[in-house]
């Protein structure tokens, strides 16, 4: 019987406790960022989009061995001897043309191994986050920008990726 | 009704219409403009309960759709589920799938017919007013189990059986709490039960004999509550354990049905609870010290809103009941007390 | 409680699709009406071979997987493995960096068990506590993302030493947070822990007593919600947590039999204050120091193998490595707590109804990617 009542009365000052705390929360301030309209400041240290800045990239491939999700795909070939030398922006030789740089943005995990081998740092993880698209191909971002030379014939990355199912 | 029909009586050509159709013409009018009132308090009733859980939750809930505060969300929702598709799973009962929606929808809105909204602003003033809201409004239960069943799933099934269980329990409690009304007035007629609470807040029933009539109002809200499924006993399509109860396999417009049918159940206690505890469209001082200069069924709206917007905070404040412990509390804390309150409210009607 | 039943037995599929499996769990419940004779765990919808898989990965490369364990709390989960090739390779970390760790695994622990209070509120069916916690965890979220970049899959505790430093003013943002969101934890309590119907629908139900709990091996809050004082951090202290003062809460059946789900929810709100006073500790502690100061240039560690245990927020989470010099893990395997406090669900739920195998289910707090791994 003691309980009967005891249940009953717990029972109805806990809830109006609770309404309580409910009707103090209808008055706070709403933490709500209303998304498109608002955006959030990205903290410089945001892991994004990768981006590379092909012009400084030597292709040395640390960062294809880094990956633990094989997202990015380089091909190279040794600059002839007769041609101008080119340097990056730090100063480093670029022996190499590297004529494919593809980065599968639907196969990165996001997790920044591959910006900290880079020695010339051009391989960098932006805040850069809206970036959804209708094809799944179309998150392989292609930075190379140079032709080879020695003829090869240039391996397309998407098929690659097809195979993955699509 | 009347006044309905003596607008009417000022159209072209209506007198020449046969007697036996003419009497029938208010009345759909009067079913109609109710009809259309509560679709539109049905739809500001999701807007409002949306805005409700959003700023309990520390959101801001919709913003966009129609500029100030998204008040056009849900109309914007209502599109979008009648242009759905309307699924109806293959080993559906086809036909009483398609009716189940229909049927509770039904059950909700013709209630409505008995409410008074004000002085002269009902439809019809039945001296039975208040056994036809609890047998029409019981109407839901077969259209719950109906859809429970026709739609052929474990999860439904539960939904409809939960239902019908509570539903039915919890109609006790809460025809017994509203004795303690109809006893003092001696009458089921929601207009005479009204009028019986003329001239100011001290005459509203939730005030007389305190602390019983009072009690009854408490009794007679939480048993409602559980009439129309509304958190803390929304056992019959609880999210979390039934995925959404009756209405799992529901798409599209008949989903909607369900939904709209919800909050006009959610209306419906609302306005029998005005009705008969808080004065209805009576105003809250006697009208020789303030006159009255809100119309009685602004009035009316404005205390059925309140009693909304509280079912709504404590859906968003409290946790789910247990199916054993809705009963527990039915049979054994709320009948007993409403019987009691009863045998307290007639003791003190006869002997005082 | 004690039901009988009797006749007819329906099966309900309950999952892997359903709201309150936290997951793609497949419950197969056998059901006499609301009365569920025997649920049976049916695991392996989320299974992405995460053991054989880092056998091709380096060591280094491993990291980012365990974070995919469970998501939940990626950080706690790096860091067993972390600490685990630290043992292998014989790295001893500075000071800095070990007092950075425990502030992020203690701000894992509070993320973790507030998605695990909001979601039983949630399972409970009251929505509101759920958007409390998730507001509050947004903003170790976004400490998260100032210091490594990321919000839910950090790579932050890297083998001999971390991503990076944390920015100047952290300490102070931390602390900021922390007188924050101390009361924030009563207001949930007066919300939600001491509300009569929470307490009744969870203080007498999925009863694990401490002799069964025991027997499955369960661990973690689980564990101490039905009164065994047994934490890791505690018993076999890694990164110095022996140095901190701080309080292992157990169940103590307040409302009911201990190792009742209010009493394992009730550890986690209670540990949750716990790491409130570790992380102001870990901050006091502080010193300057190098956080790639050990990093090795090659993690290659020597043959042989090996076997930590840490405390994740849900119980005790084991790493064994097997190496044979090379620069890939021979054999990884994770002892989970999840999957161990899975097998005694079935033991625990019998007889109970359709709504406390969901109160059951929630109080576990699981992570399916963890269990199925």
């Amino acid at each position: 019987m003691w309980n009967y009542f005891r249940d009953i009365g717990l029972g109805i000052v806990t809830v109006l406790t609770s309404m309580g705390v409910a009707w103090r929360h209808l008055f706070t301030r709403s933490v709500t960022l209303q998304y498109p309209t608002e955006k959030w400041t990205m903290p410089e240290r945001s892991r994004m989009r990768l981006f590379n800045k092909i012009e400084d990239c030597i292709g040395c491939g640390q960062c294809a061995r880094a990956c633990p999700t094989d997202c990015i795909t380089i091909q190279t070939e040794k600059r002839g001897k007769d041609e101008p030398e080119v340097f990056a922006s730090d100063g480093t030789q670029i022996k190499l043309r590297t004529y494919v740089f593809d980065i599968d943005m639907a196969l990165c995990c996001y997790c920044s191994l591959c910006t900290f081998p880079c020695p010339t740092h051009c391989l960098v993880m932006t805040p850069e986050y809206e970036y959804s698209v209708y094809d799944k191909l179309d998150h392989i971002y292609r930075f190379a920008k140079e032709k080879p030379l020695s003829g090869k014939a240039q391996k397309p990355h998407s098929e690659k990726t097809e195979s993955h199912g699509q | 009704m009347q006044s309905i029909a003596e607008l009417l009586g000022l159209l072209p050509g209506y007198s020449s219409i046969p007697e036996t159709y003419r009497a029938l013409i208010p009345v759909v009018v009067s079913c109609v403009v109710i009809f259309a009132c509560m679709a539109l308090a049905v739809l500001f009733a999701v807007w409002l309960e949306r805005k409700v859980s959003a700023h309990i939750q520390d959101r801001l809930g919709p913003m966009y759709v129609g500029g100030w505060h998204g008040w056009a969300q849900t109309l914007a929702d209502a599109v979008k589920l009648l242009l759905k598709e309307d699924i109806v799973p293959a080993s559906a009962d086809k036909l009483l799938f398609k009716v189940a929606p229909f049927v509770v929808f039904l059950g909700a809105f013709a209630a409505f017919v008995v409410i008074p909204f004000g002085a002269s602003s009902f439809v019809a003033d039945l001296n039975i007013g208040l056994l036809y809201v609890f047998a029409v409004g019981s109407l839901s239960v077969i259209g719950i189990i109906m859809a429970g069943w026709a739609s052929n799933n474990k999860y439904s099934l539960y939904g409809g059986m939960r239902a019908a269980a509570q539903i039915i329990s919890y109609e006790i409690p809460s025809a017994i709490a509203i004795m303690t009304v109809v006893i003092p007035v001696g009458s089921l007629s929601l207009v005479e039960i009204v009028n019986a609470q003329q001239g100011g807040i001290q005459n509203w029933f939730i005030f007389r004999y305190p602390p019983l009539v009072f009690l009854g109002f408490i009794i007679y809200f939480i048993a409602s509550l559980a009439e129309v499924n509304r958190t803390p006993f929304d056992i019959p399509e609880a999210e979390s354990e039934l995925v959404a109860g009756y209405h799992t396999e529901y798409s599209g417009m008949r989903f909607a049905f369900f939904f709209l049918a919800e909050y006009a159940n959610m209306f419906l206690v609302a306005s029998v609870a005005t009705a008969l505890f808080l004065g209805g469209w009576t105003w809250f001082v006697p009208e020789s010290v303030v006159p009255q200069f809100i119309p009685g069924p602004v009035l009316f709206f404005g205390k059925v809103l309140a009693l909304v917007f509280v079912q709504m905070w404590l859906r968003w404040s409290l946790p789910r009941l247990r199916v054993d412990q809705l009963m527990y509390l039915s049979w054994k804390v709320l009948l007993p007390a409403s019987l009691a309150l009863v045998l307290g409210v007639g003791w003190v009607t006869v002997y005082w | 409680m004690e039901v009988e039943y009797s006749g007819d037995v329906m099966t309900l599929n309950m999952g892997p699709q359903h709201p309150s499996t936290h997951g793609v769990l497949r419950l197969e419940l056998k059901t006499d009406g609301e009365i569920v004779a025997a649920a049976i765990p049916h695991i392996g919808y989320l299974h992405r071979c995460f053991e054989k898989h880092v056998e091709n990965v380096d060591y280094a490369g491993v990291v980012p997987y365990t974070d995919r364990m469970d998501y939940c709390a990626a950080m706690n989960m790096e860091l067993g493995y972390v600490l685990a090739v630290e043992k292998l390779m014989g790295i001893e970390v500075n000071n800095r960096v070990r007092c950075i760790r425990i502030v992020m695994a203690e701000l894992g622990r509070i993320a973790s068990h507030l998605i695990a209070a909001g979601t039983y509120g949630n399972d409970i069916g009251s929505f509101t506590p759920f958007l409390w916690c998730f507001r509050d965890r947004e903003r170790i979220l976004d400490m998260f993302e100032e210091t490594c970049g990321a919000r839910l899959l950090y790579n932050y505790n890297w083998i001999g030493g971390l991503m990076f430093d944390i920015k100047p003013g952290f300490e102070d943002k931390l602390i900021e947070f922390l007188d924050y969101f101390e009361p924030q934890v009563d207001n949930l309590n007066r919300l939600l822990s001491d509300n009569w119907i929470f307490i009744k629908r969870t203080a007498e139900v999925g009863i694990l007593s401490p002799e069964t709990a025991i027997s499955y091996g369960v661990t973690g809050p689980n564990l101490r919600g039905s009164g065994v004082k047994f934490d890791v951090r505690r018993d076999e202290p890694y990164l110095g947590y022996d140095e901190f003062d701080f309080e292992i809460p157990v169940g103590q059946g307040e409302y009911g039999p201990v190792g009742s789900c209010w009493d394992r929810y009730m550890v986690r709100i209670r540990e949750v204050k716990e790491s409130c006073k570790i992380i102001r500790q870990a901050v006091a502690k502080l010193t300057p120091g190098d956080v790639h100061e050990s990093i090795p240039k090659r993690i290659k560690p020597p043959a042989g193998e090996i076997y930590m245990r840490t405390e994740c927020p849900r119980g005790e989470l084991g790493y064994y490595i097997v190496s044979d010099g090379g620069l890939k893990p021979y054999r990884l395997k994770v002892k989970s707590p999840c999957f161990t406090v899975m097998s005694a669900f079935e033991e625990v739920s019998r007889g109970a109804m359709i709504s406390d195998v969901i109160a059951i289910l929630g109080s576990f707090d699981i992570v399916l990617g963890e269990i199925d791994r």
